[in-house]
């Protein structure tokens, strides 16, 4: 019997429970975003999942009104997978942050790109450990000060995009809790791909890491300092879009747009992968959007296929038939 | 021809001899013969331990008999031996006056000495004057056999085990036709393999006839067992199937996330292969994977499950306890091996039982179940399925290397009137009723809503929730109403566990209590005492939590009760904390099954202790 689609609006994924964030917590603003993705999802509420481990923003299924675990620190990406390999028709989220998926979860996470789980997984990347208070990431800046590191880390952080791509995902976009119109539109991207979408989504700690992305994220130097990818638009960005990016034998260079080889100038393609890779490794000028996007086919529909392909090729036999093939005798 | 009630074979060779092939190709034979069985393998953790060492000799104990048969054995009565490291490794374990079957041309001088022997050839062994020794010349008269056929002499070499198997099956008296159908039916794509092996077994056996004159021969005959169709099962078989009919009788999807991990990999292995039944056996990325995976389908509204042995049980405990908190049915299957750590992958312990209990943080009460032999693992499979579903509360199912590996002939059940149905907690989809996920019904059960439906989405989680409505709650009053809510919610299913059990009289002066895969040796035992006239009953746990509702009434009823393990006395610490009886612990922890006649001395000396005290 198909299921009538319902029509929903963001405040009807609310649900009872006050959210604890602290005032000013980027968090807040995701939570929003999401809840108008999915009322635009076309799908309805009960075949809605949120997945999370442990940590400040692992709180977050408790304000979303679908189905949803608050599960233990770093496993939320194995609890989704098995989800989804049951019921392949829920749509899947996980939750996490950087510590709760790059440290004590980074094996699931790398292990969930590599088979193409079909989940969306949004990453809240605020440099620090908030729950457990300042404590320093797998994505904490070298050199920084926290309180398990008071003469500075001496470790070089995860870039997610970078690890998630040699993972073999298929999708992975960037976004920040800062601007809401971009987030919502590449969590939209996210929802609508079949395959993982990894999501990194900056998101700043007002108490333990605060103004982490002011270089890239604040009013004075967000122009300057960061790209947004469109595909097929050349990388063009700056105040008044003045500067581009060109591809010089292999690397890339920033310079001004009067001055490029137009032949030189990077046009963003969704699908090449070496193109990906190099946005990733960009450091002083950060790419926001979608970086990579690509199709192939994931764990559970080929698992959904062999056992298809097994029921209508090998036969139905009984659990009886099955206890009695191979050698048996009568004892009369 | 002599005839014989049972004799115990002990196979032996390097792990690449295909020794287990040889003795499971022995029993099923005799099995079919109509005799009753009990086998089990003993080989190293190494893949390929270098050729010609004690320490790489694999084995295969089968014993058969023309009586019922509850263990492999104790002491073998006969041995093949395939090289001179099987030789030393094995003879200090032969009864007095056994039967030797030896491959003459594996005894040259390097290999003596590698296994270690002073001497250089097999005539100047003098520890074998006290055994009846049968010399071959299995290898050259293989490959001789084999001459006219192309193949390598590597090849022809490796067809070897069934010249041996032929001259067993001759000096047994048993039938050729099974394992001459199942060679035809493994090399029914190598023509010239499956001629050269049936060649081996022939010769090996007219080898026999050739030298009958000058040995003894033997029959066993038919056992007098159950009517109906059997065949042999291992336990890691069972418990695959066990879950399996558990799906169906259940109406639910199977799914199992586990990890390899020696000696419960089978399960996973066996459960791959039945995708046409739905089956989803997820081999994950790590334990904890493996059990969160199927938490996560638990979640989803499947009957999941995942299988392990020690070591990796203590890598899901922080998973395993989320499911105790989510109360989530979930299925976990620890084949117990030797610990700590990495310990003796490959060998047998019960070393996990307080693990299981307890090794989890906070107050984290779950049921646990034990298959008692390997006939036996199908049935507690289903039961660990059946009272996870019904109580939604995770099961853990204890096995351990014996069961896992050993095989016994199983009376194949009717699945129309047995282990047909289980009742599942999902919730009516339809009712419009407002969904509490932590109501609870007059078992302290709750009701399992499952994402896809409608207007019951819910949120669930480790944190502690709120009696009533489900949400997180830091209420004192409330956190130590919820702990005694799950501890009572297991203490319930007392009442849906069978009553234990007693082999012997109801009351008298000792009770053996015993658990888990020590069944036979200790049943065996205890028979055989109970007909010496001895005052000696026996009360074998599977269920170790709850425990069944009479068992304190029984403990009571008994002078003396002695708990026989095989670990440092985990079940008796349990006991006698819980009842205390006084009971008193065997421990035998060596990574090896009980023997029967040393658990027949120890209750013999507990009950003797009795009688010097009165006298």
């Amino acid at each position: 019997m198909p299921q009538l689609k319902k029509q929903y609006t963001a405040k009807d994924f609310d649900t009872d429970q006050p959210s604890r964030w602290c005032p000013g917590c980027g968090d807040t603003a995701i939570l929003a975003s999401v809840k108008n993705v999915l009322a635009n999802s076309g799908k309805n509420k009960e075949d809605i999942a949120f997945i999370s481990g442990i940590g400040c923003s692992s709180r977050f299924p408790y304000y979303v009104d679908t189905y949803g675990m608050h599960s233990i620190h770093g496993r939320a990406v194995a609890i989704a997978s098995g989800l989804k390999l049951h019921n392949p028709g829920i749509s899947v989220w996980v939750i996490t942050g950087d510590g709760d998926g790059l440290a004590i979860g980074g094996n699931h996470f790398i292990h969930a790109l590599r088979r193409n789980m079909d989940l969306n997984i949004l990453i809240f990347n605020n440099e620090i450990y908030g729950l457990t208070k300042g404590q320093y990431s797998p994505t904490t800046k070298m050199g920084q000060k926290t309180a398990t590191s008071p003469y500075g880390t001496i470790e070089e952080p995860f870039v997610p995009s970078r690890l998630a791509l040699g993972a073999g995902a298929t999708f992975f976009a960037r976004s920040s809790a800062s601007d809401l119109k971009h987030l919502q539109k590449t969590l939209t991207r996210a929802e609508a791909h079949k395959g993982t979408s990894v999501v990194e989504i900056y998101q700043n700690c007002v108490i333990f890491n605060d103004q982490a992305f002011d270089e890239f994220l604040g009013r004075e130097h967000r122009d300057d300092n960061t790209i947004k990818l469109e595909h097929g638009e050349r990388l063009i960005f700056g105040k008044n879009e003045k500067k581009v990016v060109v591809n010089q034998k292999g690397t890339f260079q920033i310079v001004d747009e009067e001055s490029a080889d137009p032949s030189e100038v990077v046009i963003h393609d969704e699908k090449d992968i070496n193109l990906a890779f190099m946005l990733a490794q960009m450091e002083e000028v950060k790419p926001l959007g979608v970086f990579y996007a690509t199709e192939r086919p994931g764990y559970a529909e080929q698992m959904h296929h062999q056992i298809e392909a097994a029921k209508n090729g090998e036969g139905k036999i009984s659990m009886q038939d099955l206890l009695h093939t191979g050698e048996t005798w009568t004892v009369d | 021809m002599e005839s014989l009630d049972s004799v115990i074979i002990l196979f032996s060779g390097d792990s690449g001899d295909g020794m287990q092939l040889t003795g499971t190709q022995f029993s099923n034979t005799s099995a079919m013969m109509g005799n009753d069985i009990s086998t089990f393998p003993d080989y190293p953790s190494e893949i390929r331990a270098p050729s010609g060492t004690v320490f790489g000799v694999s084995g295969f104990q089968v014993n058969i008999g023309a009586e019922e048969i509850f263990t492999p054995g104790d002491q073998p009565d006969v041995l093949v031996a395939m090289n001179p490291a099987a030789l030393k490794a094995k003879l200090p374990s032969l009864k007095k006056n056994a039967t030797i079957i030896l491959d003459d041309d594996a005894f040259d001088r390097v290999s003596m000495k590698k296994a270690g022997y002073k001497v250089f050839t097999v005539g100047e062994l003098d520890e074998l004057l006290e055994y009846k020794v049968i010399h071959a010349q299995i290898t050259s008269q293989t490959e001789k056999a084999l001459e006219n056929l192309d193949l390598s002499t590597k090849q022809k070499r490796r067809c070897k085990n069934f010249y041996a198997l032929g001259l067993c099956y001759f000096v047994f008296s048993r039938s050729r036709d099974s394992t001459k159908k199942w060679i035809k039916e493994k090399f029914k794509d190598n023509p010239v393999l499956l001629e050269a092996n049936i060649l081996a077994l022939d010769t090996g056996y007219h080898f026999g006839e050739t030298i009958e004159a000058s040995i003894s021969t033997y029959r066993i005959d038919e056992a007098k067992i159950a009517k109906g169709t059997y065949r042999q099962v291992n336990g890691n078989t069972g418990v695959a199937w066990g879950l399996m009919q558990a799906a169906q009788a259940s109406g639910l999807d199977l799914f199992v996330g586990s990890y390899p991990i020696t000696p419960a990999t089978d399960i996973l292995q066996e459960l791959a292969k039945h995708q046409r039944f739905g089956v989803k056996a997820f081999q994950a990325e790590d334990e904890i994977a493996g059990i969160c995976s199927a938490i996560g389908a638990s979640f989803g509204g499947a009957l999941a499950a995942t299988t392990t042995s020690g070591p990796g049980f203590a890598l899901k405990s922080e998973a395993l306890n989320l499911a105790v908190m989510l109360e989530l049915p979930l299925v976990v299957v620890n084949v117990q091996r030797g610990g700590p750590s990495t310990g003796l992958p490959t060998k047998t312990e019960q070393s996990d039982l307080l693990q299981v209990l307890y090794g989890r943080n906070g107050e984290s009460p779950l049921i646990v179940v034990a298959a008692s032999r390997p006939n036996d693992a199908f049935e507690m499979a289903f039961e660990a399925a059946k009272l996870t579903l019904e109580h939604m509360t995770p099961v853990v199912l204890l096995t351990d290397g014996y069961i896992a590996n050993g095989s016994e002939p199983w009376l194949i059940p009717d699945l129309t009137t047995r282990f047909d149905h289980i009742n599942n907690r999902l919730a009516d989809k339809i009712s419009k009723e407002f969904y509490a996920p932590y109501a609870r019904d007059i078992d302290l059960v709750r009701s399992w809503a499952v994402p896809g439906m409608a207007d019951k989405q819910h949120r669930i989680g480790g944190l502690e929730k709120d009696f009533i409505t489900g949400n997180v709650s830091y209420d004192p009053e409330n956190h130590q109403k919820m702990v005694k809510v799950r501890a009572e919610k297991v203490e319930k299913v007392k009442a849906a566990i069978p009553l234990q059990t007693l082999e012997g009289e109801e009351e008298g002066e000792l009770l053996v209590l015993s658990w888990g895969g020590t069944y036979g040796a200790v049943h065996s035992a205890v028979a055989e005492l109970q007909q010496r006239g001895m005052d000696i009953s026996l009360a074998h746990l599977k269920y170790l939590n709850p425990f069944p509702r009479n068992l304190e009434e029984i403990l009571k009823k008994f002078k003396k009760i002695i708990i026989p393990e095989l670990n440092n006395g985990q079940l008796l610490q349990v006991i006698n904390a819980k009842f205390q009886c006084g009971a008193k612990g065997y421990n035998k922890i060596q990574g090896q099954p009980f023997k029967i006649n040393e658990l027949v001395e120890v209750f013999e000396n507990e009950l003797n202790v009795k009688a010097h005290a009165t006298t």
